[in-house]
């Protein structure tokens, strides 16, 4: 079967004008996503994953630039030529073509992506009845065969409802409804679940999985929560400080992390099986990117720095077809280094119970 | 057999809110349960299920509305004479979810810290008081420098700091910490949770860790009491909950963490619980005894239907 990428974004770059001075958030990231797949990027707050899924959107904030780069978007829909560059539509044209329509987006809060004065059924047919010019009753219909999909009992009475009215779970749930509503073949979740509880998180992260399945769409997740990861994603790719450090198959990344970042962030986690004492921590806090990083922007974190890593980037390392990796380790002539003890053991136990399972 | 004097206990804690004339919100319902000295409890449950309103409670910020709280040998709850309520004032202390809300803008953070100190007439003179300060800035892990900067000027995780600072300068001999690392970065939570517990070790004092993630709760505490709509329906150690839970709702809990682990994690789908169809009246059920000090809220039936 043959691959088809929907999205490609390709060396992007952006940089905020702020009164400290510029701060190049985005420094150079790739990747791609194949139509129907999951990919989810993980990292720190500030490491630039919420300004990247911005600039695809184009909802940067004024201050933003992007100084360099392409965010390739190929649609399977007839209406629309192949392959459009996002970054050279005008905000207008943005809003017609492709927020909402083609590109959705889910906020990390439903108590403040949702109108507080609208009825939720006429939040859910507004984005139908702009782009799609869909008459009132069939998106009407429309809408409350959503609510439907999403889970909502008793849809018809539901469309009245105002979101007061409605806890954070079904708030959450109306979002996907609206982001649903004009059939985008990529959602964009922007850290989903953080503002809820861990049941209701399972069961919206559940849902998300089943409507992709049954619409077969892409979605791209953000999130700093590796547990979710691993229950949602095909793909993973970690940034640090603007810049994509490691990316592959999610099992690759949990199973054979080749970067010291993903080693900490995978030894961080806190695990249900261990009795440490003591919680990991990465040491440091991550770089102001006000000012140039030179060399590699971890490498004062990094306990297996090496010399190098001081003067200068590490480019991408392939390490299996389809795992990439962004640390100087991975060179020829780089000392053999191995990931800590701990987590190689908590690796091995990992594939042990994956091996359990499968029996 | 126990020798231990608990340092908190609590008994039939009920607190109602009365909403009008006809409604009122039964916020918590009846919940016992004890806290030793130098240990963390962790209590957890969905939102809504009380566990912030009896942190509340228990630091009178709300009247409970029946039960009996003996603090440090002195009952806390109802009408509290001068001194019990400076006895309780000073040795509980509290720390905030959100460090960004809880923190006076306006205020130094050598005054924020300060501000118990100042109320309770602790310090004689001000090189006393700063020196408390500037200590207390130490321990949870910020320098002197800090002390003269406005709360807008640090980063979420040294915010956070600064609210246990300001309650461990009491010296308390409980804190209560409600949801204290929900709003932070997984990577600085690690460090919040890691001085929480390197400070526990120094100093001996008691913490109610409010919390909904359980992955953080297994970490952190000795104890776990899981509340359902305003009962606690179990309590154990922390090894009895996570190696034999009973209660469904304590399944569906742990079922719902997400394990790091892709393969086992994409074929497993989270146990679902649903009060209103189990068909389990919480008001009907006792605590059952299990082992050591697990207990269960339950009928005698429900309780061989679950085993």
């Amino acid at each position: 079967m043959e691959k088809n990428t929907i999205l490609s974004i390709q060396d992007l770059s952006i940089s905020f004008t702020t009164g400290a001075g510029e701060v190049s958030a985005i420094r150079g990231v790739n990747f791609d996503l194949h139509r129907g797949e999951t990919i989810a990027i993980v990292g720190e707050s500030g490491s630039g994953k919420s300004v990247t899924m911005k600039a695809i959107m184009g909802i940067l904030s004024s201050n933003g630039k992007v100084n360099s780069g392409k965010i390739l978007f190929s649609s399977a829909k007839e209406d629309m030529e192949e392959d459009i560059d996002l970054l050279k539509l005008d905000k207008k044209e943005m809003r017609r073509k492709i927020n909402g329509k083609r590109i959705a987006m889910i906020f990390q809060d439903p108590m403040t992506s949702l109108n507080p004065v609208m009825t939720i059924g006429a939040q859910i047919m507004e984005g139908m009845k702009w782009h799609y010019k869909t008459p009132k009753k069939e998106a009407y219909k429309r809408a409350v065969e959503l609510l439907q999909l999403v889970g909502i009992t008793d849809a018809e009475k539901r469309m009245k409802n105002y979101p007061h009215q409605l806890s954070g779970g079904m708030r959450q749930r109306v979002v996907i409804a609206i982001a649903l509503a004009c059939n985008p073949e990529l959602l964009i979740c922007d850290e989903p679940t953080t503002a809820l509880d861990v049941t209701i998180q399972a069961k919206i992260l559940e849902l998300i999985k089943d409507i992709q399945k049954k619409l077969d769409i892409s979605v791209i997740y953000i999130t700093h929560d590796l547990g979710v990861v691993a229950k949602v994603a095909d793909y993973v790719a970690v940034m640090y400080a603007g810049k994509i450090v490691e990316k592959g198959l999610v099992n690759e990344i949990f199973y054979e992390p080749k970067h010291p970042y993903t080693w900490g962030l995978l030894s961080a986690m806190p695990d249900l099986d261990t009795n440490d004492d003591k919680l990991y921590t990465i040491p440091g806090t991550p770089p102001n990117l006000v000012n140039k990083v030179a060399g590699d922007a971890f490498a004062p974190r990094n306990i297996f720095a090496l010399n190098i890593d001081n003067r200068l980037e590490p480019p991408m390392f392939q390490v299996s077809e389809t795992h990439f990796a962004s640390t100087w380790l991975l060179h020829e002539n780089a000392p053999k280094t191995e990931m800590p003890v701990e987590l190689k053991a908590r690796v091995e136990r990992m594939l042990g119970e994956a091996k359990k399972d499968g029996e | 057999m126990e020798n231990k004097q608990p340092l908190l206990s609590v008994e039939g804690l009920h607190q109602h809110f009365k909403v009008s004339r006809s409604y009122t919100v039964k916020a918590v319902n009846g919940v016992d349960f004890v806290i030793y000295p130098g240990e963390t409890y962790g209590l957890v449950g969905e939102s809504g299920s009380g566990k912030s309103t009896i942190g509340r409670s228990l630091i009178r910020l709300y009247n409970p509305t029946a039960g009996k709280i003996v603090f440090d040998g002195e009952n806390i709850s109802g009408k509290m004479s001068k001194s019990t309520e400076k006895h309780l004032r000073t040795n509980m202390q509290m720390i905030f979810q959100d460090p960004m809300a809880c923190l006076n803008p306006r205020k130094k953070v050598l005054e924020i810290i300060a501000q118990g100190l100042d109320i309770h007439h602790i310090c004689k003179n001000k090189k006393e008081r700063e020196d408390m300060v500037y200590q207390i800035l130490e321990k949870v892990g910020l320098s002197k420098e800090h002390a003269n900067r406005y709360p807008h000027q640090f980063s979420g995780g040294q915010r956070q700091r600064i609210g246990i600072a300001r309650a461990l300068i009491m010296n308390p001999k409980l804190i209560i910490a409600d949801e204290a690392i929900s709003a932070l970065d997984v990577s600085i939570q690690a460090q919040v949770v890691n001085l929480m517990k390197d400070i526990q070790k120094e100093t001996n004092t008691a913490i109610l860790f409010i919390a909904h993630d359980l992955s953080m709760v297994k970490y952190i505490s000795d104890r776990i009491g899981v509340l359902h709509l305003g009962y606690l329906v179990e309590t154990g150690t922390t090894e009895e909950i996570f190696r034999n839970p009973i209660h469904p709702y304590t399944k569906s809990l742990l079922s719902a963490i997400p394990h790091p682990n892709p393969i086992v994690e994409k074929s497993r789908v989270s146990v679902t619980y649903n009060y209103v169809t189990s068909g389990i009246d919480y008001a009907k059920g006792s605590q059952n005894h299990i082992e050591g000090t697990h207990y269960v809220l339950g009928t005698k039936e429900e309780l061989e239907m679950w085993a």
